[in-house]
């Protein structure tokens, strides 16, 4: 599904990913785990597109296709998606036009037909009852004057209604209490498939108790240092990051 | 430097002149009028268009922009008339209101409701008849000091032909929005018009003031509307301008609200290639609440300028002021608004605040909200802001998959229907909203294509 090679990623002129390479199969759940600053969001950004940053080196392949010069909204259309850190409040939209709005460019790109407005409707419910979110919520304009929980579910709503092939959930447990981590968890489960990876970023271990991976790597520096099975998500709660991040320097 | 009088003139104030000549002996209004319209006149005379070195129109230099001024229209007959106002487009789309009609600057009574509006309370004629009236020809020809003395509103004083005369009875509570349409036919030409609206104590009605013309037709219109809010009326007045893409438009409001009174303006900037629209506000009355906003868009190489002075005389008013502006191609945009509070006027509250954005690298937008403050127990404030469109947010869209001209459009569509939702109208609102829309469906064709 996901193959990452050798990336080199900078921000004027800082070097940020030193030559990472990472690969997920279908239907696989990775974690990625490190310390603050050891280039996680960056990652997460470079794979969804965001242009501040410049690939200076290696390549990603999704699907067996390199998206590096793929718009951002094209590799969304092929099924990319990312549950941000910090979900962006955007005033004056509506949440039902922004979701309605991101559906319907999605299809198109796939020629596929509009929804019609109570197919577009009864998807949007089912999505809301998983994440257990008023629909009132989404009258409102996108995530303005959401709490951060609130943020977080909305961006699994998101998710769990334009279906992603690869979903990466860039610490959407930061923010949450535990029944909010319960409901966002149970909600990311549901959407687990053959047909679908998952990269769950995260700072902490919680988040794996319940959304329980493959496979967990640990990130420092820019590049993938270790990687295990779930029990390595302990073993860094026990310990810490103090071993990766002497590493790094 | 010798202080003769400057001789050369521009094509534009040769023009005016010109008519001025050609007219005055037919133009309406008693011999009190004819004064006023000489003296106005002579005003324009003796300094010319306004240029950058004239405070108020430091940023709109009409010497410099304004390059023709076509001939006055002539009056078409009814049936013509009726023609013309059958090809212009409808900008308010599906809104069911009454219309006044006026074609190259003359009224055309019977294109318009007389007659349902007469049944409401709400009596209108043509403004001809109005400047030859004994006392009000005076009153809507004077002018407040804030406003007479400027250079566009002098020209209208002095050119003004035609226009509508309304007054809306004491308590009378119009069902139906009330559309001033303006339009100017294929020909060039200029019209200069006046339209007063006399709003009784305790009524309420809301005014939609439309200029619509033809594209590609050189075309020039100065029009100013005198309005009066008695007291304890409320009066929502929507000015859409949509000209043609070669016209030139000069509007003016020049408004006066009583005591308790309530007064929302909104300005809708989208048409003519040069276009100034400015609003001279007092407020005459205490406790009166004012919100004056707009939405203004332009592209290519339009030049839009809108200006208020909102001249707090009396104490314990309100003033909320809300302008969203957006400037694409290589337009100029120019937003002044300047709030005064008189030494009286205790107990004010005005705020003020301009954004706008700017679509690409060519586009600019002077904004200058100003403060003048006389009196010391006040809660005044402005603020602006430029810049281009949020990254962050236009990267959410994108990551969803909504491709940019998308993005862009909503995220526009969002910050320019802030200033039309705060007039609190949705009829009028959804209208208004739509002439956005359309704005915002044409500035990127690209992505129309299935
Ligand atoms: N826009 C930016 N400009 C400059 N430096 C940045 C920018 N974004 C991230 N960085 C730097 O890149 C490094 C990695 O950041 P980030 O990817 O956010 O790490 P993480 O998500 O692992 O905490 C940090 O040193 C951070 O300061
Ligand atoms: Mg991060």
């Amino acid at each position: 599904m996901l193959e990452i090679k050798n990336l080199h990623v900078e921000i004027d002129g800082k070097k940020i990913l030193r030559g990472l390479d990472l690969s997920i199969g279908s239907g696989e759940v990775h974690a990625i785990m490190g310390p603050n600053g050891s280039g996680k969001s960056t990652l997460a950004y470079v794979l969804a597109g965001k242009d501040d940053y410049e690939v200076t080196g290696g390549d990603i392949l999704f699907e067996g296709e390199s998206i590096l010069e793929m718009e951002p909204a094209e590799r969304a259309a092929k099924g990319v998606f990312l549950a941000f850190q910090y979900p962006v409040e955007i005033p004056g939209v509506a949440g039902m036009t922004f979701l309605k709005a991101a559906l319907n460019a999605q299809r198109k790109a796939r020629g596929e037909a509009e929804l019609t407005t109570p197919d577009f409707i009864r998807r949007v419910r089912q999505a809301a009852d998983l994440l257990q979110m008023d629909q009132e919520m989404l009258r409102r304009p996108v995530n303005t004057g959401f709490s951060g929980g609130e943020k977080k579910r909305n961006e699994i709503l998101q998710m769990a209604l334009l279906e992603p092939k690869l979903c990466i959930l860039d610490e959407t447990d930061s923010g949450l209490d535990i029944d909010a981590l319960r409901i966002v968890s149970e909600g990311v489960n549901a959407l687990r498939s053959p047909a679908r990876s998952t990269l769950v970023i995260t700072h902490y271990q919680r988040l794996l108790n319940y959304i329980v991976p493959d496979k967990v790597h640990v990130m420092s520096a820019g590049r993938i240092v270790r990687t295990g099975g779930k029990e390595l998500a302990l073993e860094l709660e026990a310990r810490g990051y103090a071993d990766y991040a002497a590493d790094a320097a | 430097m010798s202080a003769e009088p400057r001789v050369l003139r521009t094509d534009a104030e040769t023009a005016l002149i010109a008519a001025y000549e050609g007219a005055r002996d037919t133009l309406p209004g008693n011999a009190e009028v004819q004064g006023l319209r000489a003296e106005a006149f002579a005003r324009f005379r003796a300094s010319g268009l306004p240029h950058r070195r004239v405070e108020e129109w430091k940023y709109t230099d009409l010497r410099a922009l304004l390059r023709e001024v076509p001939p006055l229209a002539a009056r078409l007959s009814e049936k013509d008339a009726a023609a013309a106002l059958a090809l212009a487009p409808d900008r308010l789309g599906g809104l069911e209101r009454y219309r006044l009609i006026l074609v190259d600057g003359h009224f055309m009574p019977g294109l318009s409701d007389l007659g349902p509006l007469l049944l409401e309370g709400v009596e209108v004629e043509g403004a001809g008849l109005l400047f030859a009236s004994q006392s009000a020809g005076k009153v809507v020809m004077t002018l407040p000091d804030i406003a007479r003395t400027d250079a566009a509103v002098s020209l209208n004083t002095a050119l003004a032909g035609d226009g509508v005369a309304i007054v809306v009875r004491p308590g009378v509570q119009l069902s139906r929005p009330l559309e001033i349409l303006h339009v100017s036919t294929g020909v060039e030409a200029s019209a200069f018009t006046r339209d007063a609206l006399i709003v009784g104590a305790g009524a309420a009605l809301r005014v939609v003031e439309v200029h619509v013309g033809r594209d590609g037709v050189i075309g020039h219109a100065n029009s100013l509307a005198y309005v009066d809010v008695g007291a304890d009326a409320r009066l929502d007045w929507s000015k859409l301008q949509a000209a043609g893409d070669r016209a030139s438009h000069l509007g003016s409001l020049v408004a006066t609200v009583g005591a308790g009174a309530r007064f929302n303006h909104l300005t809708v900037t989208a048409g003519a290639s040069l276009s100034r629209s400015q609003s001279f506000v007092t407020i005459a009355g205490e406790g009166a609440e004012i919100n004056l906003n707009g939405a203004t868009m332009i592209g290519g190489d339009q030049h839009a300028d809108v200006t208020l002075v909102l001249n707090h005389a009396k104490p314990g008013s309100r003033s909320r002021v809300l302008f969203k502006n957006v400037a694409d191609g290589s337009a100029d945009g120019v937003f002044q608004g300047k709030i005064i509070v008189a030494q009286e006027a205790q107990k004010t509250d005005g705020k003020m605040m301009a954004k706008q954005l700017l679509l690409s690298d060519d586009a600019a937008f002077v904004s200058k909200p100003e403060l003048e403050i006389y009196a010391d127990d006040v809660q005044c404030g402005h603020g602006s802001t430029s810049g281009r469109i949020d990254e962050a947010m236009l990267f959410y869209f994108l990551s969803r998959g909504i491709p940019r001209p998308d993005a862009e459009r909503l995220l526009l569509q969002a910050f320019l229907a802030d200033a039309v939702e705060a007039i609190g109208d949705e009829e009028v609102g959804a209208a208004l909203e739509g002439v956005i829309e359309d704005w915002l469906s044409r500035r990127a064709p690209a992505e129309k294509a299935q």
